[in-house]
């Protein structure tokens, strides 16, 4: 009559559709409790989940009950020294006789508390913002196949034969099988000329031994010159190759003009970049590009931390970038993002070239183009060239930041969703 | 004593789970637990947890309300601010007990007799759950529910649907018949379906009559006639019926929400006799088994261990007090039962002259036949079981300046602290007692409702926001009026169309 069934391998997660509904419904709360967590946060450590608190109130699901007041009588146990006629005074709150309180562990009863996670938490703080160009990743979202070498197997099909390592078998083999015959027939042909050395040869023994010495060579002349045990085939199998992958470009100038605090700037600005495409890709590379008159691919600790002097020529850096893209990332592979900071100042005959290669050359590969100018007091020439590249392109897209707080909206903007 | 023991180990395996169940299946036999076939479904904990939240219902429609339930079981549980429970077992044919994959064996053996055995033949016999569930027919309904809502969810949006399942859902407590009995005989159905064809000729007929000129009087009289003509408390049902400006769609979704409610509400009201019947039984069944000799010794140091925990009581003013543990209660009930009919005392013999010295076994099962918490709690609580649980009456009347000890466990209070705690489990005491009193048909079309006040007890403050629901399945006007105890009657809530924007 009993039957049983293992369920455990099937359908978890049953209520994720109702937590949907229940984090879409309070979105209002959830992201004022997102908001105050951020702000208390670190940029650098925004990628983790949150606790968060709702008044209760606010998402209590209303019912008829009875209110305090009118008589009522309960039952409890465990009396130790009352008589029934007993009276004693009201305990300030709650029902009576109801000892012990509650609530001594952080967390009060008002206060709707539960977990959100890393993703739901991010996915709250990047709210409105999109990808400007989501086709590549929805097409990588069908998992690309590449095919790769991977040694050689015993059987495939004909056209996959390794000939040079199928006939290094073959000649293994011959030797291999050949080796105890061929010492015989040394052995034969030695006793043989040892005979015929002889001044009185027997002619039967002669005869014997050269019947023997062909037998042997016989055998070995069977041993076949290939066989099917010999044959090698070119081994290959099919890897996944995820083209959910960026790469991104963080471009900046470390001229004399560029201090500490518009770095520090600059920084928190790729940080936000690079956290954005976290949500969007699995695998996502970083190339720093750092400039002054001329440009340098160098690691993160260099890019944000060695100092240099000297003027400015930014087409240096965006050539350099070219050349690593055709180089290393082709645009059939890669989603390519790249981020500009800069305090605006470059050399004047460089900015129309900088235009120009950004036209012609670079924004064709790329997903996106953000720029910032940081503390510029005035728009600078390269500003005015760019802005024209903003024009023809829509993936492109210039900003200027005057303080630390600014780059949270600036980042906003930047990337707000474009409507179709 | 000859020992076979099943099993030394903690460790479960399907086959050995099928022996002990096996083995319990036979002493459930023995003592006579008629049951619905079982089908045990080994779940992770995140499968329970998903369970809890969906009110134990296997399947269930989406709504943001279990997610929440989800988020603070999941909170509480990580921080191990509770367990998870070790069973739940779901009233329906075959009888759906979970078993966590977390469990030892001992753990799995005393849920099996514990809600495969206990609960399960406590939903196929107890006459509430015979009247108002149907457990063949509960999971297709579900599955039923749960495809028209997602359906209506397409084809109106979620929001819309969420909307009206909020209003629902704060309605759910009024969503059932109380003292109404279901119509179940084939006969009357049929009588019933004639008649409504019979008032939808009728409605034909009247279209045509509508044009004649009526006499005065008789419109007056009309007027006159109250509507609904007797005070309706299902107000769910009433609004599905009634509601004027509803669509059919939303008149099903409120059906659905009043069906599941009427499953439920045999649960709510036997949650001591329930629990106490499969707490009861796990024991019996699992010590009769040690008796023959197929558990060990530390199988049952760790059932012992786990069943004191399930029913112990602590007292009022232990910090872990939250009112009485049904599970103590009604294991100690039914317990209590079985030893006044085998060694009944003087005093037995004088409280319960019907079953003192009965056969146990048929006494115990009339009782889970034919009972709920209220009437069972009235009818079996014995002076003995008052004495040990040292059970004493608090009075708070807001009248008074001071709480008031009305009777504890002695020879003046027995009959009086077991009358004051059946009525602590009568859930129409428990919950206002509102019922649809008069539709202005020719008005406004205003809805008023008649609170029935009891003890003097006012509403919530949620009754504001639950007449706002009200209001929006009502579609006009909606009053509350509250009738007090002297009989005077004053409108205490109103919630009025025009609030709506």
């Amino acid at each position: 009559m009993t039957q049983i069934i293992d369920r455990r391998l099937s359908g978890k997660n049953k209520s994720a559709v109702n937590r949907q509904r229940f984090i879409r419904r309070y979105k209002s709360q959830i992201k004022k409790a997102v908001g105050e967590a951020i702000s208390g946060r670190s940029i650098t450590d925004i990628d983790r989940g949150e606790k968060i608190n709702i008044p209760a109130k606010d998402i209590s699901e209303p019912a008829i009950g009875h209110g305090s007041g009118g008589r009522r009588e309960g039952i409890n146990p465990g009396n130790t020294d009352f008589v029934s006629g007993d009276q004693f005074e009201r305990p300030p709150s709650g029902a009576g006789g109801k000892g012990g309180d509650a609530s001594n562990k952080g967390e009060g009863e008002d206060e709707f508390m539960f977990n959100l996670s890393r993703e739901e938490f991010l996915e709250f703080f990047f709210e409105d913002l999109a990808l400007p160009d989501l086709v590549k990743t929805q097409l990588a979202k069908m998992t690309d196949y590449k095919s790769v070498r991977a040694g050689h197997t015993p059987n495939g099909v004909p056209s996959n034969i390794d000939v040079e390592r199928s006939l290094k078998g073959s000649l293994a083999r011959r030797i291999a099988l050949s080796a105890p015959y061929r010492a015989q027939l040394k052995e034969v042909r030695a006793r043989l000329e040892a005979l015929q050395a002889q001044p009185d040869p027997d002619s039967d023994e002669i005869k014997a031994l050269e019947d023997e010495a062909a037998r042997l060579k016989k055998r070995i002349d069977t041993i076949p010159f290939i066989d099917t045990f010999d044959l090698r085939y070119r081994n290959r199998v099919k890897q996944p190759m995820p083209t959910t992958q960026a790469v991104m470009f963080c471009l900046m100038d470390v001229s004399g003009s560029m201090n500490e605090y518009r770095k520090d700037i600059a920084k928190r600005f790729f940080i936000l970049l690079y956290l954005f495409l976290t949500r969007h890709y699995e695998r996502i590379q970083l190339v720093f590009i750092r400039h002054h008159t001329v440009a340098m691919e160098v690691d993160e600790d260099d890019f944000f931390y060695a100092r240099e002097t000297g003027g400015t020529v930014v087409s240096s850096a965006l050539e350099l970038m070219y050349e690593i893209i055709k180089e290393r990332y082709p645009t059939s592979n890669w989603n390519i993002y790249a981020a500009q900071a800069s305090d605006g100042d470059n050399w004047d005959d460089d900015s129309p070239l900088c235009r120009d290669l950004l036209m012609s050359k670079i924004m064709p590969c790329l997903q996106y183009f953000a720029y910032v100018e940081i503390e510029a007091k005035q728009p600078q020439n390269l500003w005015r060239e760019y802005e024209q590249v903003d024009e023809a392109f829509g993936n492109f897209a210039m900003q200027r930041i005057h303080d630390l707080p600014d780059i949270y909206p600036v980042f906003r903007q930047l990337f707000k969703k474009q409507q179709a | 004593m000859k020992r076979n023991v099943i099993s030394e180990g903690t460790e479960w395996t399907f086959e050995l789970i099928q022996e002990y169940d096996q083995e319990i299946a036979r002493v459930a036999a023995h003592y006579g637990l008629d049951t619905y076939p079982i089908q045990i479904e080994i779940i992770s904990a995140e499968q329970m947890m998903d369970a809890y939240s969906s009110v134990g219902m296997p399947v269930g429609y989406h709504h943001w309300s279990y997610g929440k339930q989800f988020a603070a079981v999941e909170q509480r549980y990580r921080r191990g601010h509770m367990g998870l429970a070790y069973e739940i077992v779901i009233n329906s044919n075959p009888c759906i007990a979970y078993l966590m994959e977390e469990n030892t064996m001992m753990m799995q053996a005393l849920v099996l007799a514990h809600a495969g055995y206990g609960h399960n033949s406590f939903f196929k016999n107890n006459y509430l759950f015979q009247t108002w569930t149907s457990a063949d027919a509960i999971i297709d309904y579900l599955i039923f529910a749960k495809n028209y809502i997602s359906k209506c969810e397409e084809r109106h949006g979620v929001e819309q649907v969420e909307l009206l399942l909020d209003s629902c859902h704060a309605l759910m407590n009024y969503g059932v018949d109380r003292y109404k009995r279901p119509s179940k005989l084939s006969a009357q159905q049929e009588r019933q379906r004639q008649e409504e064809r019979e008032v939808y000729l009728q409605s034909l007929v009247n279209d045509l009559w509508r044009t004649v000129p009526v006499k005065q009087a008789a419109e007056q009289d009309k007027r006159e006639a109250p509507f609904p003509s007797e005070p309706q408390e299902n107000l769910l049902y009433f609004l599905e019926k009634n509601a004027p400006l509803l669509e059919p769609w939303q008149r099903e979704v409120i059906r659905i929400v009043r069906k599941i409610a009427q499953y439920f509400y045999p649960q709510r009201q036997t949650q001591v006799m329930n629990e106490g019947w499969a707490t009861f039984w796990h024991y019996t069944i699992l010590n009769h088994m040690y008796d023959e000799g197929l558990l060990t010794d530390g199988f049952m140091i760790e059932f012992m261990q786990s069943h004191t925990n399930v029913v112990a009581q602590p007292p009022y003013n232990h910090p872990h007090y939250s009112g009485i543990n049904p599970y103590a209660l009604g294991f100690a009930m039914m317990t209590d039962i079985r030893r006044i009919c085998e060694e009944p005392t003087e005093e037995d013999r004088h409280w319960f002259p019907d079953i003192a010295g009965g056969d146990w076994v048929k006494v115990l099962d009339f009782a889970m036949r034919n009972f709920k918490d209220e009437s069972f709690i009235a009818q079996y609580l014995s002076p003995k079981l008052i004495r040990d649980f040292k059970l004493f009456a608090v009075l708070d009347d807001d009248a008074k300046d001071k709480l008031e000890i009305s009777a504890i466990h002695d020879e003046r209070g027995y009959r009086y602290i077991r009358q004051v705690l059946a009525d602590q489990y009568n859930l129409g005491s428990r919950e206002p007692n509102i019922q649809v009193y008069n539709v202005a048909r020719r008005g406004d079309r205003s809805l008023t409702l008649r609170h029935s006040q009891y003890n003097r007890r006012p509403l919530n403050e949620d009754t504001d926001e639950v007449l706002k629901h009200l209001g929006r399945l009502w579609g006009f006007d909606v009053r509350l009026e509250t009738v007090s105890d002297d009989g005077t009657v004053e409108m205490t809530h109103e919630w009025k169309e025009k609030e709506k924007r």
